[in-house]
Parts: C-alpha cells; structure tokens; sequence
C-alpha cells in the first residue's frame, strides 16, 4: 500500500493486558484485521484492512479492543484536507471513480438543528398522552375535491386508494441485494407489527416475504429489476423511483458478486451479472411520460394501489413536484441530499441535490399556492435522525417520513460506510451466508419496532406539549416552528418565523 | 388603528359565550342577552365584547346588511365606492350608538342595506353569496382602514373594544328584536385594541363566536388559505369561520357532519362504531384531515334558521345548554343562563366534539316576543 501514499485510518488498540488471545476478533472480521502470531504468541493487526465498524470491539470479550483515529496526520492545511489529500491518491492509483456509502457526511447546515418545537403554557393546555388519546394514525392518499351522496342524502365514503399507517414513519426503500435476506425479513415482519410499511427498493420482492404483502411498498425503478405483475400486486403500494437523495440524476448500481442465489432470481437477472439501473427511466423522458407510467401501473393494479413517485431533492423541486403531482401520483416521496445509499459516487452523494427540509417546505407551500396539497400526500426523507426530525418534518408540512439509516443503526449498523465492499460484519449490506447468519430477525424485528415505538411515544410527548392530540392537526403547523441562527431567506424558504418572534 | 394580524403575531384569547335562540322564531330585544353575558364579566377583561342577532332586519331581508368600520372619511370614500360599483345600495346610514366613557375611540360606523348589481353579478359568473363574500375579503384586505364586520341577510353583527354589556348598550340592542341573539367577552392576552379583533366573527350570514386558543391554528390557516380565504387576523374565530363556509356552503356538508370534520371522534371511538357509520366518520376525518381544530375551544354558530354548540373533542371549555318552553339557551357557564330564566327544563353539558344544533321550527312565525 506504500506505493498508494495511503496509511491506515484507524489505529486498533489492543490492550495485551486483558488480550485472552481467544480469537474471536478474527472470528469476527470479515475484512481480515486480527490474526494470530503464533511465533509472539499473541494477536496482531492489519490495520490497513478495518473500516471502524465496532464489531470486534463489540465482541471482545475481555474488552480488550478499541478502534481509534490514526494521529498519523498531514501537514495542517485548512484547504487540502486530509480526505481530499487520500482521494487524489486513491484515484491517481487508480484512475477510477470513487465511491462511497451512507449519507453524505460533509459540513452542510442540517436545519433541523436550527428549527425549535413550540409548547404550551398558560393561554391553552398541553395534553397529557399518558391520559388522553394521542393520534398518530395516518392515511396517505389522493382526497376528493368532491363529495357524492346517494338518493338518500347520505354521504358516499368511496376514496381514492389510501395507505393507512398507523405511524407516520415508514422505513424507506433498500433493495434485497443491497441488503440481506435477514435485514429484509427484520424490516418486513417490523412494518407488519408497527402497522407501517416498508419499501423493497428496486430489487424485487423475495417469494418469501409476499405474505407481508400489506405492509410492503414495491418500488418499480428505472431496471425494472424484479417487476412482474405479482410483484406489483403484493404490495399495498407501489413506488416509481426517479431518483434517490444520495445519487440525484444516476442510476443505481449493485456489483456482480452480491448477484448469487436467490437474490438474482429474485431481480430477475443472471448470477454474477452487475445490476445497473439507468440514469433515467428510458420510458420516461419528460413529465407526460411519468403520467403513462403511472397510470399504466394503476391500470394492471384495477386502481387499487396507491402510486407513489420517488424524487430526489434537486434545485427545482417545487416546480417538478406540483407536475408529479398532476400526472396521477397519489404520493410524493422526496428524498433529501442526506439521504443513504449501499454505495454512490463520492463527488455526488456530496455534492449534488439540496437539504430536505428546504425542499419539503418549499414543495409543501407550492402544493398550498397551486391550490392542489390535498390532492397528493408527502413523505419526506433524506436523514430523518430521530423523533424531533420527523415531527419537524411533518410540521414543516410532511404528511409522513421515511427513514433507512435509523433504520439499519437499529440493527447494529454502525455507519462505518463500507457497505460496498459487501463484507459487512453486522449481516446488514452483505450477501455472504455466515455474515447473514450474524442478524437474528427475531431480534432484527424487536429491534426495529423499540425504536419506532420509542420514536411514536416521543412524538405524542411533543404533540401534547403543544397541545395537539392529532398528527394531521400538526402537519405543516409551521407557527409551531421557529428558526435559530438562520437568515431570511432561509425563514422565508421553511416559513417559519425566527426564535422571539 | 392598528389592526391585529398586521405584524404577523397571534393574540391568544380567553372567553365567555353566551347565546338564546328560540325556536318558534319569537324575536326579543338584546336585553336578555346582555344581561346573561354580563353575568360572566370576570370572563372579559375589556379589551373585546360584541353580539350578532338574527331577525331583526325584517323590513330588508332579502338585502344584505353590511356593517362597516372606517377609520376616517378617506377610507369610508374609497369603500363607498367599491360599494356603488359592485352593489345597488337601497339604504345607508350610520348605525345608531349612544356615547358612554365605557367605550372609546369608535371609528365611524355605517350600515348598508344592499344587493349585487345585475350586471356585475353575471359578469362574474358566480351565485350572489360567492359574489357578496368574495367582495368583503377584497374590501378587508384591500382597502386600507374599511373593515366589512357583518354581511348577512336579516342578521347584523355589533361588536367594540370594551365589556360586552358596555358594547350592547352602546348599540341601543334593546331597540333590535331577534330570534337568535350571541354574545361573547374577549379576554385577549394581548391586543392593538383594533375594533375588528372583537367576536363575532361573520362571513355572510354565519356567525362564529369562540373560547379558546386552538393549536391546529396554522394547519387549519394554510389548508383553508389553497381555496380562496385569506386569514388576515391571525385569530383562531376568523379560520374557524372560514372552514365552516367551505364545508357548510361549498362542500355542501351538514352542520353536524361539518362537526365531525372539525372536532372528529377519536379513531378508537370511531373504532367501536357500526360498519356504515365508521365508514362515514373515517371518511370524513380523512377527506378533510386539514381542517380538523385541535385545542381547547367552545364555539357557538349562528346561521340564518339556525345555531350549532360545539366543544373541542377533550372538552377544554366550559359549555352548558338549557331548554325552557321553546327557547334555547347556550352560554359558557349555568349561571349565565340562569340569570335569564332560573326555571329550566332540561341543563346539559355537551360532550366534547358532540355538536347541538338548533334549527327553527318549520312553522316557527315571528312574533314578537
């Protein structure tokens, strides 16, 4: 690696002191860091082989191990930073593009930090969710601007398609590939118990898994991996992905070696084969074409699946999400620039499309302006990190959220961002059957469904204190924000007003 | 005169109301309703009080009678002549007062007994009400210091900064006969002390006085705002109005299925409901998710034949109704109420979301009480 100027990350720590010598770090380590010297008689490491995802250290028994920041540094340069130095090296060796996983990880304003929760006091109480009804029930769905009664005069309650959850929080599309078959499992039986759903990415719908059908959304992207017409009738909803929050404007690409087994029968492509979607659907190429494919989905479905449309939080997202809106979509799903991925392009996951919560209130006010919000719902995504972003979210105007990350950090991901190596340690983003095996879905599931709980708990708390006993009382309440530290136009973009005021 | 809304900052307000409807339509003067909203003096703090009646334009009752604020001569010039441009204006004079310390700094006051030009109404393609409303928001919001505070046929609304018993006196409401009276006492935290700011608030012929502070305000603001209202106040009676004109007269729905909307059964009650019924209650709440009002409130809805009662959905606010012979009494507390006839029939509390609507019997004839 000398040849690469490239030098470890991480130091791992080993205090000899405690070290057994048991072995099960390298039991442990996928990527091949620990090992045993015979000849010392004791373990050593190859640090130029971790990724810093905690799982030796987890398991060490004799809690020996501690994976730190390397202190090898570059000369101090606040233009050329460390990581800007190591991916000049790592491309000049290379001559490829980089590549990177997770969420966009730079220094860009999170405003969720900025924006504050109002509370009650004195003029109106706060309600007591331990006492009174708290409602987080939500239907997602196109209302009527008309109402029909019969002979009788009585009104006749027949809607649109709708998605009833009892949670605003879905967990947002990750393919069976990118993920595991134990992850899908964990998340499938999840939304099942919570009364959500989750979203099958584009890698098709393992036969295994259709019996969650009703808790399922089945995602149709730009490969069309896996998209047959049961598919599209398993699920409770369907999603057409035009693009996603970490990767605006390209397609997705999952390599040859996650292709085994039932994960390619299940996308419907040969073992070993990469699985690149393009950038573009290549049947749709401007908005009226996104109107045929949505009712083209609609019409082999006989109308009763709600369609979402999947956009990516880019520059014009207002513009393009009033015209999603008047082609047919039930739904909107914008995903913010923050949002995660099995693996992207490092230059874009960082440097293309905008914050969420900038999109989501400006797409939530251009719907009120154009007159046409009811006529669509909104989930927002793109780093949702916790309960107090998803109510932000939902006051900013949200009618749900979708969140991945939280999601897999509940199964033990520790964001070590090396999902595209396909070695995960966690049984998350692999295929490897003995690193599958190391995610329990029994304990998957439990796990995914104490945070969605914690979070929905946390929400009625916030909801009280402000005194409403209804999400829908609470979407795009923006009197109930206000920001700190942010610039008019800013304010003016989220419409809120500024703390004191 | 500064009005509220203007600088962008909400007023909460405590309150008391108070309301008589009778049902065989017999018109009484603004006496009894003074003295039942008197009774809850503690309820006000001065800085807001005012009635709306039903029946006492008998003379004009196809016309509506629109009552109107003006700050000075210039601003009542520029409304004249909206006024002439758009209506046929049959009478117009200013609307009597009698001077007391208790209320002070009264703009001009006029009232306008009116129809919409022919003309202009078929020009506009729309029904005289739609054409009659649409006129009083441009004038609210577009002629500086004119403020159009009732709009009704046979029906007036009268309000001022000051104790409601100061405000009916000041408005001589012992020389108005009515079927349907309301009143409110405002106890704003906080105002600029602009005349407009007081309740009722009415669009047409329905008008709205409220207790509370609702916290769905602006869910409720920016949903109502996609079809044509505009929320200028910034007060939790101007978008509870609003929402009731849009289920009530343009989504065609009951005043009883509007409360359904607005203040919905909880899920679990609707839950435990037959099959049709929660077909219909979940309908409802998910249609118009948006203009579900949550906090503490109590409303009273006066409209032309008719008054509703309703409390938020936990029953925040005090509300109590009482019967006597054919007569209706709502007010915030029994005592306003017994005040004004100690010998009920039949005193309940609604419960919270369960709205009582009175309607006038279908051969009610107005006498006079």
């Amino acid at each position: 690696m000398a040849q690469e100027y490239l030098y470890p990350e991480f130091q791992v720590v080993r205090d000899l002191s405690r070290c057994t010598g048991c072995r099960a770090c390298a039991a442990q380590c996928a990527n091949g860091v620990h090992r045993y010297d015979a000849d010392r008689g004791q373990m050593v490491s190859d640090e130029t082989r971790c990724v810093n995802c905690h799982r030796c250290v987890a398991f060490c028994p004799e809690r020996a191990l501690k994976i730190v920041k390397d202190r090898q540094c570059f000369r101090e340069n606040d233009n050329w930073s460390g990581d800007a130095i190591r991916e000049i090296y790592r491309q000049a060796a290379s001559g490829g593009v980089l590549l990177s996983s997770m969420g966009n990880a730079k220094e860009y304003p999170v405003y969720w930090d900025r924006l504050l929760i109002n509370a009650s006091q004195v003029t109106n109480p706060s309600i007591d969710p331990l006492r009174e009804p708290m409602e987080t029930k939500t239907f997602l769905g196109k209302k009527p601007d008309t109402l029909r009664r019969d002979a009788a005069g009585r009104l006749v309650p027949e809607l649109p398609p709708q998605l009833e959850l009892d949670t605003p929080i879905l967990f947002s599309a990750m393919s069976y590939g990118s993920i595991s078959y134990n992850a899908h499992e964990s998340l499938a039986r999840a939304a099942q118990a919570l009364g959500t759903c989750y979203n099958t990415g584009e890698g098709g719908l393992h036969r295994d898994f259709y019996r969650y059908g009703a808790n399922t959304i089945v995602q149709v992207a730009s490969g069309r991996f896996g998209v047959h017409r049961d598919y599209l009738e398993a699920g409770a909803a369907i999603e057409i992905k035009i693009g996603q929050g970490a990767k605006p404007g390209i397609g997705g690409h999952l390599p040859g070696a996650k292709i085994v087994g039932d994960v390619s029968a299940t996308r419907m492509i040969p073992e070993g084969s990469d699985a690149i979607s393009p950038a573009p659907h290549h049947d749709i190429y401007s908005i009226e074409d996104l109107r045929q494919l949505v009712y083209s989905l609609k019409e082999v479905t006989r109308g009763e699946k709600p369609v979402i449309v999947k956009i990516a939080a880019v520059h014009n997202v207002a513009a393009i999400a009033s015209g999603v809106a008047r082609s047919g979509a039930d739904i909107i799903a914008i995903d913010g620039f923050r949002g995660g991925t099995g693996a992207a392009p490092t230059r874009i996951r960082d440097n293309v499309g905008i914050p969420i919560e900038l999109a989501l209130a400006a797409v939530d006010q251009r719907l009120r302006d154009e007159g046409i919000r009811s006529s669509v719902s909104l989930i927002a995504g793109g780093s949702i990190r916790s309960s107090a972003d998803a109510l932000k979210a939902i006051l900013l105007g949200a009618d749900a959220v979708y969140i991945a990350t939280a999601a897999l950090l509940a199964l033990g991901c520790h964001l070590c961002r090396s999902c595209h190596s396909g070695r995960c340690n966690w049984g998350i983003a692999t295929q490897r059957p003995e690193l599958v095996a190391r995610l329990d879905p029994d304990e998957g599931a439990q796990r995914l469904v104490n945070l969605v709980t914690a979070w929905t708990h946390e929400i009625k708390e916030m909801m009280g204190g402000m005194g409403i006993n209804s999400i829908e009382a609470a979407r795009g309440n923006r009197m109930m924000l206000r920001g700190v530290g942010l610039n008019e136009i800013e304010l003016g973009i989220l419409g809120v007003k500024h703390a004191g005021q | 005169m500064d009005r509220e809304g203007q600088n962008g900052f909400r007023i909460p307000s405590g309150c008391a109301v108070s309301a008589i409807f009778s049902k065989e339509g017999t018109r009484r003067s603004g006496e009894e309703i003074i003295r039942s909203i008197a009774m809850m003096h503690e309820r006000s703090n001065g800085l807001g009080g005012g009635f709306a009646a039903y029946g006492i334009y008998p003379e004009y009752k196809e016309l509506y009678a629109l009552h109107v604020f003006y700050e000075g001569k210039y601003s009542k010039e520029q409304c004249e002549a909206f006024l002439f441009e758009h209506f046929d204006v049959v009478n117009l004079s200013k609307i009597p007062t009698r001077k007391s310390p208790a209320i002070q700094d009264e703009p001009l006051i006029w009232r306008y007994f009116v129809e919409p030009l022919h003309t202009k109404l078929s020009e506009s393609q729309l029904d005289p009400d739609t054409f009659v409303s649409r006129c009083v928001i441009r004038v609210n919001s577009g002629i500086d210091g004119a403020y159009i505070f009732s709009s009704g046929k046979d029906m007036g609304v009268f309000k001022a900064v000051g104790f409601p018993e100061d405000v009916g006196a000041f408005y001589r409401l012992e020389e108005y006969k009515g079927y349907c009276w309301i009143a409110h006492g405002r106890y704003p935290t906080n105002t600029p002390g602009w005349w407009g700011g007081a309740h009722p608030f009415a669009l047409l012929d329905r008008a709205v006085v409220h207790n509370g502070e609702i916290s769905s305000y602006d869910a409720n603001r920016r949903n109502i705002e996609m079809y044509g209202y505009r929320c200028n106040l910034l007060t939790d009676t101007e978008v509870i109005t609003y929402i009731l004109d849009f289920l009530v007269r343009r989504r065609g729905l009951s005043y009883e299925e509007a409360a359904n909307v607005i203040a919905a059964p909880f899920w679990s009650t609707i839950a435990a409901q037959e099959e049709a019924e929660k077909r219909r209650l979940t309908y409802l709440r998910n249609v118009f998710s948006g203009l579900l009002i949550t906090g503490p409130f109590s409303i009273i809805v006066g409209f032309t034949g008719g008054i509703m009662a309703l409390n938020d959905r936990l029953k925040l606010r005090s509300m109590v109704v009482g019967e006597k012979d054919e007569t209706v009494y709502i007010a915030s507390e029994e005592a306003a109420i017994r005040v004004i006839q100690p010998e009920l029939e039949r005193v309940w509390a609604p419960r919270g979301g369960e709205p009582v609507v009175i309607r006038l019997h279908p051969t009610a004839g107005e006498k006079e009480g």
